[in-house]
C-alpha cells in the first residue's frame, strides 16, 4: 500500500471540532461531511484537496471528540495519509479501524512543507518527501494492529474471524 | 510485575494475570455506550457487517442526548435510527427524551457504572465513570459496533500519571478548577495514552460531583482514562443505585507510574480556561475586564446537582448583568426535579437565566446558545476549541458552576469568592 500526493499543512492541536464542526453532524454520509472538512480551519482546504492528498500535522493531532466523522471526512476527500507528531488516541484509533492510513514521524513533519509532493510506502514506513528528496522512517505498526489495517478496519478484520 | 489501579482492572477483563504498559490487550467489556451522533455510524457499521444480534442487550446503554428534544429534520433522523435499533434488540438501557439525562451524567446516576468495572463508549468524555474506580474509556463508533456485536474491544495498555491531591480546597473552588489547573500543569497532551490516578487526602475533600467533573477532563489532558480510588464518598454515592457485587481495585504499592504530579488544594483558585485550549488556565481574578455576552452552566462536566446547586447559592436574589445571557442546563431528568423541587429553578428564572430541559445543546455548538462572531461566553463545559460554541470568531472561557454565576452577575470574567463569603455568611 502506497500514498503520493500533494501537502496540505497545519500545525498544532488540531482538533476534531475543525476536522468537521459539530454544526454538521446532524448528518453521517461520507460525501456531505467530505464538503465541509477542515472549513473552521481552512476554507481552501475543500476547493484544493485531489484524490491521494497528504495531511501533515503537529502534535496531539485530532484531539477532542470521539467523532468517527473527523477521519470518516478526511477519508471521503480522498486524504491518502495523514503524517502527524503524536495523535490524540481516539482519533488514531477511529482511524485504523475505518482503514484511514495514518502515520506518526515528528522528524518527517519537521522535513515536509505545505505543497511539497510526499509519497508514503506503508510496509516499511518510509515517507519520502519527492519535492526536496529527503527521506524519512516511521516506526511500523504493531502485528495486530497491522491485521486491522490489511483487512480493510475492524469490522471486516472482525468477519475474517481476527478476534478468534 | 507491579500494576497500577487502571492496570489491574484491564488485566481482570482480559483474562490475564498481569499486564504491562504498551502490551495489546483483547478484553471484556461490561457496559458500551452510544449517543445519537456516535451510534447512527455504529448501527450503520453493525448492520453492513451482517451482524444479526447484540452481545448482550443489557449492556448497551444508548442515550439520546446531543440534539434532542430533535434540533432539525436530521437529528431526528437520527434518533429515530437509534429507537428503531433499540426496539429492535430490545435494547433495556435506551433513554429517550422524558428519560433521558447527558450521557455521562444519567450513566452513574442510573447505577451503571461500578468500581473495577471496564466500560467504554462511543464519546471521548466517557472517562468520566473513571470517578467510580471504574476503567473508563472513549473511543469511536466503529469501535462501538464491535463491542455490541462481539462484547469485546482492543486496548493497548496505558502507562498512569500519579496525581496526588494534598490538603483542602477553599470553598470557592471546586473540582473544576482542580482539574483545570492539572490541565495547565501538564498541557493538553500531557497525558496523551496515559491514564491519570488520583491519590491523596485531599480526595476526602471532593465530594463524588467533584470527582465526576474531574475523570471527565482527563482526556482534556489527552488521558485515555482517569480514575480514583474507592472510598466511602464513593461507597455512599454507590449505596442507592448499585445493588450488583463489584470489585475494587487498588494499586500495587510499587505500582510503575511515569510521573507524578502534586497539587496543593489549599493553594488553589477559582481558574478559567482562556481560548482556545484547556490548558490556557489562568485564575479567575487575574482578568476582570473582559465582557462576556453569554453564560452557560450546564454539560456533562457540570450538569449535577451539587453544580446546580453551587449556581443558586450565588445567583439567589440577585440578577444577572443586562446584555448577558445565561443559560442553565440540568444535565438530567432527575437533577432537573431535584433542582425544581429544592427551589433552585424559580431563583435562576428570577434572576434572568433561562432554563432548559436536558441536552449536549451548547456545548458542542449544536443548538441553544450559539455565539456570534467576537461574542464571548463563560462555560462550565469542557471545551474551547476555535468555533466550539458557535462562529470561528467566537470565544469560550471554561470555568466552575461558581465563577460562571458570578460571571453572569457582573457581565465580566468574575471570581467568585466574594459572593460565596457572602453566601456563607
Ligand atoms: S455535554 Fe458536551 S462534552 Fe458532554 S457529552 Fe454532551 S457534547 Fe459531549
Amino acid at each position: 500500500m502506497k500514498a503520493k500526493g500533494t501537502v496540505f499543512k497545519y500545525g498544532d492541536n488540531v482538533d476534531t471540532d475543525v476536522i468537521i464542526p459539530a454544526r454538521y453532524l446532524n448528518n453521517s454520509d461520507p460525501a456531505v461531511l467530505a464538503q465541509h472538512c477542515m472549513e473552521d480551519l481552512d476554507k481552501e482546504f475543500v476547493k484544493k484537496v485531489r484524490p491521494g492528498d497528504i495531511v501533515v500535522g503537529g502534535s496531539n493531532f485530532g484531539c477532542g471528540s470521539s467523532r468517527e466523522h473527523a477521519p470518516m471526512a478526511l477519508g471521503a476527500c480522498g486524504i491518502g495519509c495523514v503524517i502527524a507528531k503524536s495523535y490524540a488516541r481516539i482519533f488514531y484509533r477511529n482511524s485504523i479501524n475505518i482503514g484511514l492510513p495514518i502515520i506518526e514521524c515528528p522528524e518527517a513533519v519537521d522535513g515536509i512543507s505545505a505543497g511539497d509532493t510526499v509519497s508514503v510506502d506503508f510496509e516499511n514506513g518510509l515517507i519520502v518527501n519527492e519535492t526536496t528528496g529527503a527521506r524519512f522512517h516511521a516506526a511500523p505498526f504493531p502485528a495486530f494492529i497491522q491485521g486491522i489495517i490489511q483487512a480493510g478496519g475492524l469490522m471486516k478484520w472482525l468477519k475474517k474471524g481476527g478476534a478468534s | 510485575m507491579a500494576m497500577t489501579m487502571s492496570q489491574k482492572i484491564l488485566a481482570a477483563h482480559a483474562g490475564l494475570d498481569k499486564v504491562e504498559a504498551g502490551q495489546l490487550i483483547y478484553a471484556d467489556v461490561d457496559l458500551v455506550v452510544g449517543n445519537d451522533i456516535t451510534s447512527p455510524v455504529a448501527i450503520h457499521e453493525f448492520d453492513a457487517a451482517g451482524a444479526t444480534g447484540v452481545f448482550d442487550r443489557e449492556r448497551i446503554a444508548l442515550v439520546l442526548d446531543h440534539f434532542v428534544p430533535n434540533k432539525d429534520i436530521k437529528a431526528a433522523e437520527h434518533c429515530s435510527l437509534c429507537r428503531s435499533f433499540a426496539k429492535r434488540f430490545d435494547i433495556t438501557n435506551f433513554y429517550d427524551v422524558g428519560e433521558m439525562g447527558i450521557e455521562h451524567a444519567l450513566i452513574p446516576e442510573k447505577g451503571l457504572a461500578a468500581p473495577g468495572e471496564l466500560i467504554v463508549g462511543a464519546d471521548s468524555h466517557t472517562c468520566t465513570y473513571g470517578a467510580l474506580g471504574a476503567f473508563s474509556t472513549g473511543f469511536g463508533s466503529t469501535d462501538m459496533a464491535a463491542v455490541m456485536m462481539t462484547g469485546k474491544s482492543w486496548f493497548k495498555v496505558p502507562a498512569a500519571i500519579k496525581v496526588i491531591l494534598k490538603g483542602k480546597p477553599r470553598a470557592c473552588v471546586s473540582g473544576k478548577d482542580v482539574i483545570l489547573h492539572l490541565i495547565g500543569l501538564i498541557g493538553v497532551e500531557g497525558a496523551l495514552y496515559q491514564s491519570l490516578e488520583f491519590f491523596g487526602d485531599g480526595l476526602a475533600h471532593l465530594g463524588m460531583d467533584d470527582r465526576l467533573c474531574i475523570a471527565n477532563m482527563a482526556i482534556e489532558a489527552g488521558g485515555k482514562n482517569g480514575i480514583f480510588p474507592v472510598d466511602e464518598v464513593t461507597r455512599a454515592y454507590l449505596a442507592d443505585k448499585v445493588q450488583r457485587d463489584y470489585t475494587v481495585y487498588t494499586p500495587d504499592e510499587d505500582a510503575p507510574y511515569v510521573r507524578t504530579v502534586e497539587i496543593d488544594l489549599s493553594k488553589l483558585k477559582p481558574t478559567v480556561a482562556f481560548p482556545h485550549l484547556p490548558s490556557n488556565a489562568h485564575a479567575a481574578d487575574e482578568r476582570s475586564d473582559i465582557p462576556i455576552d453569554q453564560v452557560v452552566i450546564g454539560s456533562c462536566t457540570n450538569g449535577r446537582i451539587s453544580d446546580m446547586e453551587a449556581a443558586y447559592r450565588i445567583l439567589k436574589g440577585r440578577h444577572v448583568a443586562k446584555g448577558v445571557r445565561a443559560i442553565i442546563i440540568p444535565a438530567t431528568q432527575q437533577v432537573y426535579l431535584e433542582a425544581l423541587q429544592r427551589g433552585y429553578i424559580e431563583e435562576f428564572i428570577k434572576a434572568g437565566c433561562v432554563v432548559s430541559t436536558p441536552t449536549c445543546g451548547p456545548c458542542l455548538g449544536g443548538y441553544m446558545g450559539i455565539l456570534a462572531e467576537g461574542e464571548r461566553c463563560v462555560s462550565t463545559t469542557n471545551r474551547n476549541f476555535v468555533g466550539r460554541m458557535g462562529h470561528t470568531g467566537s470565544e469560550v472561557y471554561l470555568a466552575s458552576p461558581m465563577t460562571a454565576a458570578a460571571s453572569a452577575l457582573t457581565g465580566r470574567i468574575t471570581c467568585p469568592s466574594e459572593f460565596v463569603k457572602e453566601a456563607e455568611a
